[in-house]
């Protein structure tokens, strides 16, 4: 099967690769690997629907394909259009692009509340990595900042919605992965807010992972509020059997306790197995969970700053043996 | 007196009724497209027309119609956008308002010629006396046979309804339109899938304004050719243009394409000059979100030929020297108008329309919009002029509809040709709340004098 689909040429930043047709620019960059991924803080693979919002992934079309080769006169998504045979996309070689990357950088902080200091996602925020990557040193924004008040929803989620970057991929997360539509956005503009409408609960099996998709510290977990900065946790591949999910999870401890659970995200921050509340909230013995070993943390270089990752690092031959 | 093809019989009497409208020669380009030509043959009379979509962008409507796909099987949909929110545009109003059966006659024509069998009239919240007129216009219309089963024995079937939207500007963008429609949040959608492929409920689809709509029945008419002799060059046909602002006579003209701006301004039958005999300023040719362009390039272009009323001649120059046809609301400013205020005001509603959904529309238009106050209100500082041109540039072109193009645009085009008054606001913080630039100084006036 594989070789009866003519694969075609896609070239980003002077890297070339072979790719099937269908493939967004944003995917064939990250099967090239390294500084050519563009960022994206709204497309998220396994959500349908995802993408296109955020405006930071965008990358310049030097040449539309082979039989066309008219660059595309604007900046394109990479999240959400496809490459053509031939095709050659600048990222981090256009000028063009990190300008516009700043800009929209700078756009997205405007009415960030930048409470990192206190914010429980510091240290594992996308926001913060693309500022830190991309941004500029200050703001040239001199009004009042965009505020909401904190809402409960439903016993385990905070939402704290001044945070919020609206890049939708906990609405898309609630509508695909669970039952029921429970929440949506509010409002228009800059007022429009995530909101469940009459500040019904949200309360499916599967709602937990909004937590983890939210790229920024707008939906929190109650459980683990405030209790320690994700840096000073070690996280560690656990799996246990769920007859909801699969089961396999990282457990984030604080010596012997487990502080909290999430799932497992690659090193673009996306969850490929979701789990269910129950692994979320309600396992926090250590006897629900069967330890794996020590989670790769790759991109976040914050929480594996201080970790025994260096000394032993997960992916060695040895420990793959064993 | 230039030719009129839409507004021929607007001013007779009951001319909103089928009887009045059928007795002036209505609905004979449905008797004629339904008996004697084949739907291909209707697309391409409106190929031949060169008639271009009205609603703003100016996209070739026989291109656009052409582009629809055809799978076996699955049915395709028709759509008005009557969602006219554009500040200082209220021609489609006018055309539904008086001749409704006009958009209806259009409606079937374009459905023919597409092979649709479900339409619909989209039109915005805030028009709901005339959805009223619509669906009355509808009601006589399936009373008399043009629409419903098999239309006047020729085996055509239509349906056609009228649905309001709760009255976002955004949902004038076809995808959000189409968003809209099927019952969700109007936000609109990436492109591609183009609605010509994928529109309403997956299926393809068509939308187009409701003045390119009523120039299909002329067109079907007199045919293509005849409709392609109006005009001038690729601007062909007549234009609706609604004129407002400081002139005399305020109100919808139907213009013929390549009279000149300043026959159009000054010209009694048109506008009949600037109001209280004072000084033109300023132009905004097509709508609240082109470039406005200043005195000396309203009738004459840079090269200094005269300035038509044409696609091409009013953008003639880019966005350095010209601007856009738009959706022709053309909006005139006399001497003593502020351009910061104005600015400031369309930045406003740009702020309270973006939806919310790309980063840089969502956060920019509101950003643009406070630093445009703070100028106006003389709490301004030298350097917001340059971060506003930053920001309008950091927002054009980088979102996934063209609104924030449309927020952009006005913003760069006020600060390119009047950046002096906006220095002037920041020097003169007290004199700048309590008069305007133009009453202080002719300076802006000695390049016509000259």
């Amino acid at each position: 099967m594989s070789e009866q689909i003519q694969q075609i040429k896609v070239t980003i930043d002077d890297q070339t690769i072979m790719v099937d047709p269908g493939t967004t620019i944003l995917s064939a960059a990250r099967q090239i690997g390294g500084n050519v991924v563009p960022p994206a803080m709204c497309f998220y693979s396994s959500l349908k629907g995802s993408g296109g919002k955020c405006r930071t992934c965008l990358v310049e079309v030097a040449a539309g394909s082979e039989k066309d080769p008219r660059p595309m006169p604007k900046l394109v998504a990479s999240c959400s259009t496809t490459v053509m045979d031939g095709m050659i996309v600048k990222n981090k070689s256009s000028e063009r692009v990190l300008d516009a990357r700043k800009g929209v950088v700078e756009l997205l902080l405007i009415n960030h509340p930048l409470d990192c200091p206190v914010c429980d996602q510091a240290g594992e925020c996308s926001l913060q990595d693309l500022a830190f990557e991309h941004g500029a040193s200050h703001s040239r924004y001199e009004f009042e900042r965009r505020e909401f008040d904190q809402i409960d929803i439903g016993e385990y989620i905070k939402l704290h919605m001044t945070r919020c970057i609206l890049c939708y991929r906990c609405v898309y997360t609630a509508n695909q992965l669970t039952d029921n539509r429970e929440h949506g956005v509010l409002k228009r503009g800059d007022a429009s807010e995530i909101g469940t409408f009459i500040e019904n609960s949200l309360d499916n099996e599967f709602i937990g992972n909004v937590i983890d998709v939210c790229p920024v510290g707008a939906l929190t977990d109650r459980t683990f509020r405030f209790r320690s900065r994700v840096w000073y946790t070690k996280p560690m591949d656990a799996s246990c059997s769920c007859g909801k999910c699969s089961g396999n999870a990282v457990v984030w401890m604080i010596g012997n306790e487990i502080a909290r659970v999430t799932a497992r995200k690659d090193k673009y921050g996306e969850v490929k197995e979701f789990i269910c509340n129950d692994c979320r909230f309600n396992k926090k013995e250590l006897s629900d969970w069967k330890i794996e070993g020590p989670r790769h943390i790759d991109r976040h270089s914050v929480i594996s700053a201080n970790h025994y990752e260096k000394a032993a690092p997960i992916h060695t031959p040895l420990l793959n043996k064993a | 007196m230039s030719r009129k093809l839409l507004l021929n019989n607007v001013h007779v009497e009951g001319i909103h009724t089928y009887d009045v409208y059928r007795k002036t020669g209505g609905y004979a380009a449905v008797e004629k497209a339904l008996k004697s030509m084949t739907p291909e043959e209707v697309v391409e009379e409106v190929k031949k027309s060169g008639l271009r979509g009205r609603g703003g962008a100016g996209f070739p409507t026989g291109m656009k119609w052409s582009f629809i796909a055809k799978p076996e099987g699955v049915p395709r949909h028709f759509l008005c956008n009557a969602d006219e929110s554009e500040p200082g545009t209220f021609k489609d109003r006018y055309l539904m308002e008086k001749i409704p059966h006009l958009l209806i006659e259009g409606m079937i024509l374009s459905s023919f010629a597409l092979g649709c069998e479900q339409s619909y009239i989209y039109i915005r919240g805030e028009y709901m006396y005339v959805l009223r007129i619509l669906e009355k216009a509808i009601a006589e219309a399936y009373q008399n046979g043009w629409l419903g089963k098999n239309i006047k024995g020729s085996g055509f079937n239509l349906d056609l309804s009228v649905s309001p939207g709760a009255g976002a500007y955004i949902c004038g963008e076809e995808t959000a339109l189409i968003e809209s429609l099927e019952g969700k949040r109007g936000n609109p959608r990436m492109k591609p899938p183009f609605p010509a492929i994928q529109g309403l409920w997956q299926r393809p689809t068509v939308v187009n304004n409701v003045e390119t709509i009523c120039a299909v029945v002329p067109i079907v008419n007199e045919g293509g050719e005849a409709y392609a002799g109006v005009g001038i060059g690729r601007s062909t046909g007549t234009k609706l243009i609604s004129a407002g602002g400081n002139i005399n006579k305020p109100g919808v003209y139907e213009i013929e394409m390549g009279i000149s701006v300043e026959e159009f301004i000054y010209g009694d039958q048109y506008c009949g000059g600037i109001k209280n005999g004072k000084k033109l300023k300023a132009c905004v040719p097509g709508g609240s979100s082109v470039p406005i362009l200043p005195h000396y390039l309203v009738c004459k272009t840079a090269e200094g030929t005269d300035r038509l009323m044409s696609y091409e001649s009013l953008a003639e120059g880019g966005f350095a020297t010209g601007s856009m046809l738009g959706s022709g609301g053309f909006i005139v400013y006399d001497e003593d108008q502020c351009i910061v205020r104005n600015t400031w005001n369309f930045s406003r509603f740009y702020h309270h329309e973006s939806c919310g959904q790309c980063s840089p529309c969502r956060e920019g238009t509101g950003w643009m919009e406070k630093v445009l106050h703070r100028l106006e209100y003389g709490h301004g500082k030298i350097e917001d002029i340059d971060l506003l041109w930053d920001i309008q540039r950091k927002i054009e072109g980088n979102t996934i509809c063209p609104l924030g193009d449309a927020a952009a645009w006005p913003v760069a085009a006020a600060i390119r040709h009047f950046r002096e008054e906006f220095e002037w606001h920041v020097k003169e913080p007290n004199a700048c709340t309590t008069r305007n630039y133009g009453l202080v100084t002719e300076k802006v006036f000695e390049k016509v004098n000259a």
